[in-house]
């Protein structure tokens, strides 16, 4: 590439500014994107090496690594770090915030400022979470069930309550932020029709940001306050009922399944396109399918309680909602395998990645089905199957969409194009380490070994062993791409603007993109995925 | 090698071959769905992988009658899963009649549990094979959840309230008995053994040691002790209610709604009279929360269901001893 070295002279939102205050106090939504990539690495390893010790314990079925205490912090501890600290700021606070205002044609989001806090609330979230960690941690397990977390639990409860309540405000004012760009920030001629399919999932995702999180802030404070000033909420012995919690908690946790899946769904919609040459099939379904999620997921929430002691005729109710929910998902894995037919398909690492996504979705698609069954689901609530179903969707399916986008948008977002080999094989390791981690927990969960369980009976060891094995393939598979991306900043090879040839106004700006993005508002005269229209650059057409 | 990597636990009640047979059928029609999905997958993946030769994807815009066809058909597929998964959820939780009763507490961290006859166990559970068993469930502190891997059968066990489970072992063995619902510190070491016996064997066991007098002779003791007869009077009115003939039957409360006096209800009565007021009475009672514990509050409960008359045809105590002598249920 001839105009490479000028690429790099060239002025763009990394280097527009220079020292630590242009980045704590950037509302430049790139800046921000950064800001967050870094600190849910920092939490996603935190949340790593807990799972880490976890699975160290279960080799042996005997309690011998760690105190029983120490497992219990270090399964909830795990759990609370990914999901409120990965998992739902992933794909939404870094991608989403890089890519909002660059896929609708805009300078920034439509409030800077706000982006900005909410990311400090993150941090505050996130260091009152550490604090918590690092003076004795929490025990209570992630869901919080009451009355042990508000009356029986002596570890540090309210500050992880607090830590998560704080943490929620970020979500809500980032949701807030897509909702209002998205409606009233489109350059002229992007039509709702004409959004790119991250967008529709990002929409919905920001719809269950701003309904659902604050019915788990109100909850966590209810905990709080029923700790601190014997309330009576939750405790039967003064009038309260344990599982009135149960339904406010999943009220919203429920929901916060689809703010994990719907932008990594996002993801794939825009890579599986790119690397088939297609427009996406059936791009109304897809897109409504995403509201669709996002409708149904708040109406689903006591299916996490059928033996709970919630009445027969709830429970019905809930099993048939929970089947209608797992449609659109169907929908879109359909629409995504009839995408590649007749494409012009290459295997490069965000592809991998993608398909990798739809074989594991696919399988935890599968599974849920199993859990929504009120007959099968009295037997195998509260065991490995149910540990394993959620980390086929929540690491299976989020995960492998956050790594594939992560690849996807790399060269956009860094100027450079990350080693390929390398990128192959991370996500063929990824993909091989998780299966053999999880996929004998489905087995385990139906032989009978209960969630949460420091010891176990030995006959439960031999699976064990697999997972314990498999994890630390996958352990490899996650540190590889933390070393290579790290090295192509600087020995990367340097990107062209649109080094995929795909689609999207953001692929339309140079790389790195300057801090307002666009030198003048673009106009949209073509739908979205018209890559009829788009050529490919030379290195692309060669490879295969 | 297989038999050291069995894919689902003994079946050893009733219950356990209905689960499982669901459970088949879903791990075919997944392993159908996926082999399906992955095959046409790699067929595209190959078929149409970039060319050097320069041919183009084709631009296909989607199609209705598809998405149609894709969204109606798993549909019907979910509403068959649904169906029969609610079937035997249905039987899990509709109680046959003639049900002998077991008490069970829980708490961090073990099962207490009291027969009806007056054996108490912790973290053991003696019952017969072949026969109707009830649990009424409570806890004294946190959630726990009662779950019998072999016998596919599960239920939250929660503070302040009565939930139930039942179950008809078919197989004598010994079966794991696990705490599901996680409750601190040595969650995982509230587990014990659940020891199905054939009936004859049981009603040996059911005579050596450890009674103590029956459950509702214990809680006719503590009635008195308690001064309970000052105002419940069986012969004639005193300031509260006549318990005999109380349970099972529709109580007429203060407020003019009518409820059915369950064990739920006579539970609530004790621990916090005021809650439900029969009518005609007044809320002079004094509340029991705190003063008992779960086990006598069981025994008192065992004690007022024990007031009722025998129903024609029927034993008045629901123990399993009474019920032995009984034909069999085939």
């Amino acid at each position: 590439m001839a105009t490479a070295a000028v690429t790099t002279e060239r002025e763009n939102y990394l280097n527009a500014e220079y020292g630590i205050k242009s980045w704590l106090l950037t509302t430049d939504h790139k800046r921000i994107a950064l800001l967050y990539l870094i600190s849910i690495t920092f939490f996603f390893f935190v949340g790593g090496f807990f799972a880490l010790l976890i699975r160290l314990e279960l080799l042996t079925p005997a309690g011998d690594l760690v105190l029983a205490d120490t497992y219990n912090k270090l399964f909830t501890m795990h759990g609370q770090v990914m999901v409120f600290f990965f998992l739902i700021p992933s794909i939404p606070a870094t991608l989403g915030n890089f890519l909002v205002p660059m896929m609708v044609g805009a300078k920034d989001l439509a409030f800077p400022r706000i982006n900005l806090l909410s990311w400090y609330l993150y941090i505050a979230g996130g260091l009152l979470m550490l604090l918590c960690i690092l003076t004795g941690g929490v025990d209570t397990g992630w869901t919080f069930y009451t009355p042990f977390s508000t009356g029986f639990s002596n570890t540090n409860v309210t500050e992880a309550g607090l830590a998560i309540f704080i943490n929620g405000f970020s979500s809500i004012l980032t949701g807030l932020n897509f909702v209002v760009t998205i409606h009233r920030m489109r350059a002229p001629g992007m039509t709702w029709s004409r959004m790119p399919l991250f967008l529709w999932s990002t929409y919905a995702t920001s719809i269950i940001f701003l309904l659902g999180t604050p019915v788990i802030a109100i909850t966590l404070l209810l905990v709080v306050m029923e700790r601190a000033f014997g309330l009576g909420i939750f405790d039967p012995t003064r009038g309260g009922d344990p599982v009135l919690f149960q339904h406010l908690f999943w009220f919203y946790s429920h929901p916060a399944v689809y703010i994990m899946i719907l932008p990594a769904m996002g993801v794939v919609s825009e890579i599986i396109p790119c690397f088939s040459r297609k427009r996406v099939f059936g791009y109304k379904a897809v897109a409504m399918s995403s509201i669709a999620i996002a409708v149904f997921g708040f109406l689903v929430w006591a299916h996490h309680m059928f033996v709970a002691g919630i009445s027969l005729y709830a429970a019905l109710v809930f099993s048939i909602l929970s089947y209608l929910v797992a449609l659109p998902s169907a929908v879109k894995v359909f629409n995504w395998t009839a995408t590649m037919y007749k494409g012009s398909i290459s295997f490069s690492t965000p592809m991998l990645y993608a398909l990798g996504f739809i074989g594991l979705f696919t399988i935890g698609g599968l599974t849920g089905l199993f859990l929504a069954c009120l007959g099968i689901d009295v037997h195998v609530h509260d065991t490995y199957f149910v540990i394993a179903h959620f980390h086929y969707i929540m690491v299976g399916g989020a995960l492998m969409g956050y790594l594939g986008g992560l690849h996807f948008w790399w060269p956009k977002i860094t100027g450079r194009m990350y080693p390929e080999a390398w990128g192959r094989l991370s996500a063929m390791i990824v993909f091989i380490g998780f299966n053999l981690t999880f996929f004998p927990q489905f087995i385990l969960g139906y032989l009978g070994m209960p969630r949460r369980y420091w010891q176990y009976p030995p006959e439960f060891q031999v699976l064990n062993v697999f997972s314990t094995a498999g994890a630390s393939i996958l352990a490899v598979g996650y540190l590889l791409p933390m070393v290579y991306l790290l090295w192509s900043l600087r020995y990367g090879k340097l990107a062209g603007d649109n080094p995929w040839g795909a689609s999207g106004l953001e692929w339309t700006t140079q790389s790195p993109p300057t801090t307002f993005n666009f030198d003048e508002t673009p106009e949209v005269t073509w739908e979205a995925y018209d890559y009829e229209h788009i050529p490919l650059p030379m290195e692309v057409t060669l490879e295969r | 090698m297989f038999e050291n990597l069995p894919l689902w636990p003994a079946r050893a009640s009733t219950m356990a071959g209905n689960v499982d047979l669901l459970y088949i059928f879903l791990v075919l029609l997944s392993l159908f769905t996926c082999v399906a999905i992955f095959i046409t997958i790699v067929v595209f993946v190959t078929k149409y992988r970039r060319r050097l030769d320069g041919r183009e994807a084709q631009q296909i815009e989607g199609s209705v009658l598809l998405e149609i066809a894709w969204t109606v058909v798993p549909l019907g597929i979910f509403m068959l899963i649904f169906a029969w998964g609610a079937i035997i959820y249905f039987q899990e939780r509709v109680l046959p009649r003639d049900v002998a009763e077991i008490y069970v507490v829980g708490k961090q961290w073990m099962w207490k549990l009291q027969h009806v006859e007056g054996q108490r166990e912790i973290n053991q559970l003696h019952v017969p094979a072949n026969r109707d068993i009830k649990l009424i469930m409570t806890s004294q502190d946190v959630i726990h959840s009662f779950f019998v891997p072999e016998f596919r059968i599960k239920q939250d066990v929660v503070p302040g309230r009565y939930t139930t489970l039942w179950f008809r072992a078919t197989q004598p063995g010994t079966y794991h008995l696990f705490c599901s619902q996680y409750c601190g510190t040595q969650h995982s070491g509230m587990v014990g053994q659940i020891v199905v016996m054939e009936p004859a064997q049981y009603q040996a066991w059911l005579t050596t040691g450890g009674a103590f007098g029956s459950l509702a002779a214990n809680g006719a003791s503590l009635f008195a002790q308690l001064g309970c007869p000052t105002c419940h009077q069986s012969e004639m009115q005193g300031r509260g209610p006549i318990l005999s003939e109380v349970y099972g039957n529709p109580v007429r409360l203060e407020d003019g709604q009518t409820v059915v006096a369950d064990d739920n209800y006579i539970r609530e009565s004790i621990v916090n009279p005021s809650a439900k007021i029969v009518s005609g009475f007044k809320p002079i009672m004094p509340v029991f929360q705190g003063l008992l514990n779960e086990e006598q509050l069981n025994e008192l409960v065992a004690y007022v269901k024990s007031l009722n008359p025998p129903p024609a045809g029927s034993v008045n105590s629901p123990g399993i001893a009474a019920a032995e002598t009984k034909p069999q249920q085939p």
